[in-house]
């Protein structure tokens, strides 16, 4: 019977104790609100140009219907790999029992949650109808589902999206009320999570690899591309967060958990180049018109080059990136290692972006060549998003460490409200 | 809790009207909170005139095929409407079923085809095609003789036709009996009809274009602003699933003029034709010229090996 009361009070008390979450999360130090603002003000021109890409059509972007996708697609791409990767973090936890990744684990799913976020937002900026988003929802709208890949892709991102909303909320909200988590709660669904995170990228790359008339794409090795490269983003915008809450916040940051996410990379690094060589060797020695897109992006088609300086960029930020960490300065000295996490980020934010999207439609079916460049209107919204994504990403940390710090308790919460004033400094 | 920044109290000191539980720090997060609801209204505010616009009856509306005859009904005198509204057209919108007994397959005789874009001006014409893009359903490429291959032909030619050494290859949907772009479609607003017409309800359509980048023909368009034809030019003969004016925003495509062809009329791009190298109609009838070139014409078909198994046949005399 005490189970039962217990029931129905979470369903007060865990709303309660996310806004009580929100609200301390909106306290901070002058570079706190500084950046906030500085985010606030990007997602709002972001929100401004896409007001008018719906109100004007999307004949303010770049695409045309030679290029029917560019950079929100080519960013929902990357994302989903983000989105992914931070399970990277959950696998040595979970599956291998490291207590010093387990300590930090959540900043891996709250990554994948913000992540997730930004790659559903970049699908509704993509829609020529956001108004009849209610079409996609199963049940009200018409869900061709198991056909449509797209349709599993509604469902695995979403549902990855409820998975790790879950499990962070329930393992911090008992972690704020000092009680132990029970296993049965949180151990399934991690476990899930992991296949799922495998799932939501395999599916992503599904969307493209199925086209039998996209000869850029329709390639099995397409799905484990994407998966390697997740491996590799994921863990290195970790390993950079997990730098900043150590130096922003009280948590402590064991050295473990990044020596281990250094780890992961040095082999996943160069399985994602083994298999771009693996994909290049078999466009380049059959050569024929299925390498033609392969052709226009490494080497351009006559005048069309448009994307030739993308691509070797994230050529030479990858190997370089590659080279960096496996060269054992990377474990030792930190800004030589933040410098590869952000060549690698960068490198693989062309390679699986534009370098991935963009080649496909060129040349068209019939053997067309027409370019695409990204208008200004499509950038602001890009950057709109990714501002949006990491303030979403700040404030989840936020609340994040100051429950895992003890700085944000029930206990203490609950005490008449003479406010403790010795936390400050903690952003 | 706080910092020692200029306007705000010191850590040291419990914040001045802590009783109130209202601080200083409050006031100016409310003022941020009010700055910033306010700004994001201003960003936004280009929808305003867009959703003043969009009515609730199109908002709510249904999928084709869940809609009563009567709804049906209803949406198409909306839409006449709408057109008369916003285009100055009085027209004429019918929701026209398969017919029974008929399957339409289309030939073009590539021998005779002299690349002078008659179909492709017809269509444009009689689709209420946008007119500042000169849209249309059909691309006639110029090809190099002696080759199947279109990265060596243009669509973009511009001189007095048939070019020597050249031959002409207009190109529009197929209506495959298996359609890559309505497997990837996550809503189904595109289907196959029971005639064999790839179809698509512009009201259902979320403007998503996976279609467009399955099609292995370039056949599907997307309406990247809403379409402008004048009034006078508007052709008032217009069906549901056909040549009604597409709104922004959504996927448009081929679908044979069946507001012509399901009342027994020929396409416009095949009356167009000055050669006579269009032919269409319905390839279960025995004495239907369709049925003759099949039967004694060697056809093909694009890209046979991606199995889309099209019914738009080629061939030479």
């Amino acid at each position: 019977m005490t189970e039962r009361s217990d029931d129905v009070s979470h369903f007060l008390s865990y709303p309660r104790f996310i806004w009580r979450a929100l609200v301390e999360s909106t306290d901070g130090n002058i570079y706190f609100y500084v950046w906030m603002t500085l985010l606030t003000a990007l997602a709002l021109v972001g929100a401004n140009a896409w007001a008018h890409q719906v109100a004007d059509g999307m004949g303010i972007t770049g695409m045309s219907d030679h290029v029917s996708w560019g950079l929100y697609i080519a960013n929902f791409t990357f994302l989903v790999g983000v989105a992914a990767g931070g399970v990277m973090m959950v696998i040595p936890a979970y599956l291998y029992d490291d207590h010093e990744m387990h300590d930090v684990v959540i900043i891996g799913e709250i990554l994948a949650i913000a992540a997730l976020i930004m790659a559903l937002l970049f699908v509704i900026v993509d829609l020529g109808r956001p108004d009849r988003f209610w079409h996609l929802i199963p049940g009200l709208g018409q869900f061709n589902f198991p056909m449509s890949m797209l349709a599993w892709d509604v469902i695995v991102l979403n549902g990855y999206l409820l998975l790790n909303l879950h499990i962070v909320g329930y393992l911090l909200y008992k972690r704020y009320r000092s009680e132990t988590p029970d296993r049965r709660w949180y151990i399934p669904f991690v476990f899930l999570s992991i296949v799922w995170a495998i799932s939501i990228h395999t599916v992503t790359a599904f969307l493209y690899s199925g086209l039998g008339g996209r000869y850029f794409w329709n390639t099995a090795i397409l799905a484990p591309r994407f998966i390697a490269s997740a491996f590799v983003t994921g863990p290195a915008i970790i390993i950079i967060s997990l730098q900043l809450v150590r130096y922003f916040t009280k948590l402590p940051i064991p050295k473990g958990p990044i020596q281990t996410l250094i780890s992961i990379i040095k082999v996943t690094i160069l399985i994602n180049l083994f298999l771009l060589g693996a994909e290049l060797f078999t466009e380049f020695y059959t050569g024929g018109s299925h390498a033609k897109s392969a052709t226009y992006l490494f080497f351009g088609v006559g005048e069309h080059t448009a994307l030739v300086p993308w691509i070797w960029t994230a050529i030479v930020l990858n190997i370089a990136a590659a080279i960096m960490f496996l060269h054992p300065l990377a474990r030792e000295h930190f800004a030589f290692l933040n410098i590869a996490c952000i060549l690698a980020f960068i490198g693989l934010w062309i390679e699986k972006g534009m370098g991935l999207i963009i080649p496909g439609f060129i040349p068209s079916p019939l053997g067309e060549i027409v370019e695409y460049t990204p208008t200004l209107a499509e950038w602001q919204i890009t950057v709109g998003i990714w501002a949006f994504g990491l303030m979403i990403y700040t404030v989840a940390l936020k609340i994040a460490v100051r429950i895992l710090t003890g700085e944000s308790n029930l206990q203490r919460d609950q005490k008449p409200k003479k406010k403790a004033v010795d936390d400050s400094g903690s952003a | 809790m706080t910092e020692p920044t200029e306007s705000q109290t010191t850590p040291d000191r419990p914040e001045p009207d802590d009783e109130t539980g209202f601080t200083r720090r409050t006031a100016l997060k409310a003022l941020g909170a009010t700055l910033g609801a306010a700004a994001f209204a201003r960003a936004m505010a280009p929808l305003r005139s867009w959703s003043s616009e969009q009515s609730m009856d199109e908002f709510l509306q249904q999928h084709y095929k869940e809609m009563s005859p009567e709804e049906m009904e209803q949406v198409l005198r909306r839409l006449e409407q709408e057109t008369l509204e916003q285009y100055g057209a009085d027209v004429h919108i019918e929701d026209l079923p398969p017919q029974e007994g008929v399957q339409f397959g289309y030939a073009l005789n590539l021998a005779v085809c002299n690349g002078c874009r008659k179909c492709a001006e017809a269509c444009h014409k009689e689709n209420n095609h946008d007119r500042s893009t000169n849209n249309s359903y059909i691309r006639v490429f110029e090809m190099e003789q002696g080759s199947l291959d279109f990265e060596k032909g243009t669509a973009d030619y511009d001189h007095t036709v048939p070019a020597a050494g050249k031959y002409y290859m207009p190109v529009q949907c197929l209506q495959c009996d298996n359609p890559p772009c309505v497997d990837v479609c996550p809503v189904e607003a595109t289907w196959k009809e029971e005639d064999g017409v790839v179809v698509v309800d512009y009201n259902w359509c979320i403007g998503c274009r996976y279609c467009e980048a399955a099609c292995p023909y370039h056949a599907r368009r997307f309406n990247w602003k809403k379409p402008e034809v004048p009034t006078q030019e508007v052709n008032p003969v217009q069906a549901y699933l056909a040549n009604r004016i597409r709104p922004a925003g959504v996927v448009e495509k081929c679908h044979f003029c069946l507001h012509k062809t399901r009342k027994g009329e020929m396409p416009a791009c095949q009356q167009a034709c000055p050669t006579g190298a269009r032919v269409f109609g319905n390839m279960l009838d025995p004495d239907s010229d369709i049925r003759w070139v099949l039967e004694n014409k060697r056809v093909y078909v694009l890209k046979e090996d991606l199995g889309t198994r099209p019914r738009f046949f080629y061939f030479f005399d």
